[in-house]
């Protein structure tokens, strides 16, 4: 699942590309996306999460917040890299 | 370009209806909702049942948009409750009760609505305030309250949707003869109109003429507002 969604999230940054999240250079698992040299500006991860929540209900059918008060407050945010957000969806869609 | 995406809260009777059935004649593509059945129809027209207040509901609405449509170009949050009480004699539950109608609702549909909107750098966001809250109205506390925070809702997603290019206004309508005012005695309504500098009772029109204002493309410089009818 974590793979799938891996892919999914690099897929959907890919597609917003260079206008809407101002991306320097191209992606993987292990690029920092937010907080302490992240790519992305706070409204650039807010595009992000969304059409990433979007795609995951187009191709998972299933309805998932990604940005709730939990992952906010997380001292280790879970959208420092590609792969920590990946794996925090995939827990997310997990438990609820 | 395409016919306008228009969605709209509390489209089965009132004021919802009304401008509702408006934008079908102008040829909008039109999407409603509410807790039961419409018993209208239109050739635009496609009616959700759902509770302003209910997230998985109301995702539903907005996940048939994006698949059928692509986009949204205006959202009129309308549906609202009111509770016409004293306070001492109102219970806690109708208070939840229109805390939730008016101001989740409201929060949910301009949330939802946003992320749709931002796709194309355009949307037109109209929320439903009333004169009740500046004339600090008594009697109706609860309601009062709630209409307050949707236009602070305004004013707040109104700044943090600018750079999306989406205005967020609110119209605030004095008493309409719906049934949302049936049960206020006609000396309270007299008396309110009576406040008014424009004293007589609001029509669907007036509502639609200040919709209209708001959601015209010439409006892009026009976001955070609350425009109260009547002179108030
Ligand atoms: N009429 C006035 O004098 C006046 C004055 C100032 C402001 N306003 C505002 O104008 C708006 C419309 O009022 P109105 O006079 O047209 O009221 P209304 O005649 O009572 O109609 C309310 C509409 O909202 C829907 N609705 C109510 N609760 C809902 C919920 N939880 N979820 C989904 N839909 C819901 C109702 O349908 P269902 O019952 O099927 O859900 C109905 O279609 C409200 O926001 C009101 O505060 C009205």
């Amino acid at each position: 699942m974590q793979d799938k969604i891996l892919e999914l999230i690099i897929r959907t940054a890919r597609e917003l590309g260079e206008d809407e999240l101002s991306l320097g250079g191209d992606l993987d698992a292990d690029t920092r996306l937010f907080g302490a040299d992240g790519v992305l500006d706070s409204m650039g991860l807010v595009t992000l999460i969304v059409a990433v929540e979007q795609a995951i209900e187009d191709e998972l059918d299933e309805s998932v917040a990604l940005a709730d008060e939990k992952a906010l407050s997380q001292a280790r945010s879970p959208y420092r890299t590609v792969s920590t957000m990946a794996e925090y969806a995939a827990d997310q869609l997990q438990g609820g | 370009m395409s016919s306008p995406v228009t969605l709209i809260t509390g489209t089965r009777k009132g004021i919802g209806r009304h401008v509702a059935e408006h934008f079908c004649k102008k040829g909008h593509t039109v999407i409603g909702c509410s807790r039961g059945e419409s018993d209208w129809e239109d050739e635009n027209y496609r009616h959700f049942i759902a509770d302003v207040s209910d997230e998985v509901a109301v995702k539903k609405i907005f996940s048939a948009i994006r698949k059928e449509h692509g986009r949204l170009d205006i959202l009129l949050n309308n549906a609202g409750i009111a509770s016409m009480n004293h306070s001492l004699l109102t219970p806690v539950k109708t208070v939840q009760r229109v805390m939730e109608t008016n101001v989740v609702g409201t929060f949910l549909f301009c949330r939802e609505a946003a992320k749709l909107m931002k796709k194309n750098k355009f949307g037109r966001i109209v929320n439903f305030s009333t004169v009740a809250v500046p004339l600090k109205l008594e009697g109706e506390a609860a309601y009062v309250a709630s209409k307050a925070a949707v236009e602070g809702l305004t004013n707040v997603l109104a700044r943090e949707f600018a750079e999306l290019g989406i205005t967020v206004n609110a119209v605030g309508p004095v008493p309409i003869s719906t049934d949302l005012i049936r049960a206020v005695p006609k000396d309270k309504i007299d008396a309110l109109v009576g406040r008014q500098p424009i004293k007589r009772l609001g029509e669907m029109d007036d509502v639609i003429n200040v919709v209209e204002f708001f959601v015209s493309r010439s409006s892009d410089f026009v976001t955070g507002q609350c425009l109260y009818l009547g002179g108030v």
